[in-house]
């Protein structure tokens, strides 16, 4: 048998039917639900008088429009309310299990979905979100659809699909200190770009990879869709699996052992062809942040602002003069003289303890700057919050002055309260730095929860890997 | 699903990389339970110059002249000509709901991201990718000639421009056959529905904790 990518591997245990022009039928373990992307699918279902085909194969949670302060007295947005309750209707209705908003389970679909053991290995997972790309750290082939594909998942557990082309981004070495998965994510974006990975299936491996915490994978992997990569994914091993065992969803007694045996092929066979490679040095990884309005606008914290001079061609010098009128920046200015007004700690790709403990680790026993009009900090779940409460990560970020709210999606997206005002400047831990994303006019800077944590006490961007 | 055969249809260049779909419908119409209405909030953020929210008059708002579309010229467009890796970011499917229903049919840049390409042909849009050095061409077209009209016919996988030049393209057999007939999916997968429940059975058997 010929060597096999942990993708061939994954495609072709789901692979139900295929057409001799590659469009195939692939079976779906898992469907994760939210409200933003849900109710025009389950109107969809019922006007065809159709049934969910495996209610049990969903889960769904409310998080893009919940408030993350004051919870009790409900959402005070009247159309975010609706689509809440729209929600909460249908999944009444078809009996599938939600998380409510005041549930303690409740959180970012993507970070619910590992903590309950939902995401497990060697799964197809999809939600109408794009950072589903966030489940593939377990060996799983996750990846975004959209609202038609939900309610196509819905009625007949299958995607219609074309395999992708594959790619490994192999980085090897140890990381420098300060530098985490997201400094690889951006890193690896900045290098290939945000199209850099569109028509393919990323597979991250290598020594610097195997080292990341899942948390630090998932990281990696909710990124993949901002290198234009449907899935990202990582191999499983011994970390994948202490990390999912004993958790509610989990498989138990003679299941369990099976299934660990079972996830332990998911690995890229030695030899197996990828379409293309990547390898990243991660000791040359420097912490990473944007300075534009995409995430491939990049540089590492102790550069400067690009001069669109430099630009390689002339789309890209427009779109950098653009993005430095937008962002309100001087070419060529160092990146730590930027000075910011808010901090946003939180969100599908940062919202998980280890993040919560980093920001808290860098912000113990300091203050936040005079000119930080905002610090806040959001964690991805109930039962995150319940942990950093329980470790005292919450008196120490709130003695520090950040503000510590309730799960949800929040400030990455600004469909609740949480939103920049226009010229606004924030560091945040969040995935995407488009134009009027965390609001009209604001301005946003992707870094690592210590990069933004660091900021917040020191009032401008700071080389965290130094001192 | 809508039908898509033939157009012939008034151009408007968007020029611009990696417009993502944050850009095409802001997040504040996501709240919307429906798929139909997302046409006057189509860019948004570009095309007006106030903060725009649900439930607003869309027609007292005050519009960004400067905005491509909103050029006395590029008024009743259907074909959307763009740059790079356009509707990147976010799998919202409002995205090509919004662009439907401001009147697009076509869309052609010289790459799309994953995501909008496939939700484009759930809804009757058709996303055409050509070379970057084509699409050159059709700009400098678009923007030299007022009222410039390209013919697309999906049949044949030709752009037809006004100077005869023909650029033929490349469609998947499968969404062709969809977008010609305007067929559901959905429809079509349960024709096989002995192959999944064979496949399901199977699946159940191998991996029974996936089914607990």
């Amino acid at each position: 048998m010929s060597a096999k990518t942990l993708y061939d591997k994954l495609w072709d245990s789901h692979v139900v039917r295929q057409d001799a022009d590659g469009t195939a039928l692939i079976y779906i373990d898992r469907q994760l639900v939210h409200e933003v992307t849900s109710p025009q699918a389950f109107e969809g279902l019922k006007l065809a008088q159709r049934k969910p085909w495996r209610t049990a194969s969903m889960l769904a949670v409310p998080d893009h429009n919940v408030p993350t302060t004051n919870r009790a007295a409900g959402i005070a947005d009247p159309i975010s309310r609706l689509q809440v309750e729209t929600l909460d209707a249908n999944c009444a209705e078809y009996g599938v299990l939600e998380f409510k908003m005041n549930d303690i389970r409740q959180g970012i679909v993507h970070v619910i979905g590992p903590e309950q053991g939902a995401t497990l290995p060697g799964m197809t997972v999809v939600c109408g979100d794009s950072h589903t790309s966030t489940h593939g750290a377990f060996a799983a082939l996750a990846h975004g659809i959209g609202t038609s594909e939900v309610e196509h998942v819905m009625a007949t557990q299958c995607l219609v699909a074309k395999k992708s082309k594959a790619m490994l981004v192999k980085v090897e070495g140890a990381l420098g200190k300060g530098v985490t998965a997201k400094d690889i994510a951006l890193a690896v974006i900045g290098k290939i770009g945000t199209a850099g990975g569109t028509g393919y299936a990323i597979e991250f491996a290598g020594s610097a990879i195997r080292a990341l915490s899942m948390e630090g994978r998932m990281t990696l992997c909710n990124m993949a869709i901002e290198a234009g990569a449907r899935a990202g994914m990582v191999a499983a091993d011994d970390t994948t699996i202490a990390y999912v065992k004993g958790r509610p969803f989990a498989p138990k007694g003679s299941d369990w052992d099976k299934a660990a045996a079972y996830w332990k092929t998911l690995h890229s066979d030695a030899g197996a062809k990828f379409d293309a490679t990547e390898e990243l040095d991660a000791a040359q990884i420097k912490p990473q942040v944007t300075w534009g309005t995409s995430p491939e606008m990049v540089v590492a914290v102790d550069g400067r602002v690009p001069d669109p001079a430099s630009a390689p061609d002339a789309v890209k010098r427009g779109d950098w003069e653009r993005a430095l009128a937008y962002m309100g920046l001087q070419a060529n200015t160092p990146i730590t003289d930027i000075k910011i007004d808010k901090v946003f700690i939180g969100s599908c790709t940062n919202g998980r303890i280890e993040d919560m403990r980093a920001a808290a680790t860098v912000a113990k026993g300091k203050k936040v700057a005079a000119n930080v009009k905002l610090a806040m900090v959001v964690p991805g779940s109930g039962l995150v919050k319940q942990q950093a409460e329980q470790e005292g990560l919450d008196k120490i970020l709130i003695a520090a002055g950040f503000e510590w709210r309730d799960p949800g999606c929040s400030m990455c997206l600004a469909m609740n309260d949480d939103r920049l005002a226009p010229g606004e400047r924030c560091a945040a831990t969040s995935n995407r730095n488009f134009e009027g994303r965390q609001g009209q006019g604001g301005r946003t800077h992707l870094v690592s929860p210590e990069m933004a944590a660091a900021a917040a006490i020191a009032g401008h961007f700071v080389d965290v890997s130094k001192g | 699903m809508r039908k898509f055969s033939l157009l012939d249809g008034l151009v408007v260049p968007l020029d611009r990389a990696n417009v993502d779909t944050d850009a095409i419908i802001p997040k504040q119409f996501l709240k919307s339970i429906k798929r139909s209405g997302f046409g006057p909030n189509a860019f948004d953020e570009w095309r007006y110059l106030d903060h725009g929210e649900p439930g607003m008059d869309n027609s007292k708002r005050p519009l960004n002249q400067d905005f491509v579309l909103n050029q006395p010229r590029y008024q009743g467009a259907q074909i959307l000509l763009a740059r790079e890796n356009f509707g990147c970011g976010s799998s919202r499917e409002h995205a090509p709901w919004a662009l439907e229903d401001y009147g697009f049919r076509v869309i052609i840049a010289p790459s799309f991201a994953d995501i909008f390409f496939n939700n484009c042909f759930k809804n009757g849009l058709l996303p055409i990718k050509l070379a970057a050095e084509k699409v050159d061409v059709l700009f400098k077209a678009v923007e030299a000639n007022a009222g410039y009209k390209l013919k697309v016919d999906l049949e044949q996988q030709t752009i037809g421009a006004p100077d005869g030049a023909a650029y033929p393209f490349e469609v998947d057999a499968f969404r062709k056959h969809c977008l010609l007939n305007g067929l559901d999916d959905i429809g079509l997968t349960l024709q096989h529905v002995d192959e999944i429940k064979a496949f399901e059975a199977k699946h159940r058997a191998a991996q029974p904790w996936l089914f607990a």
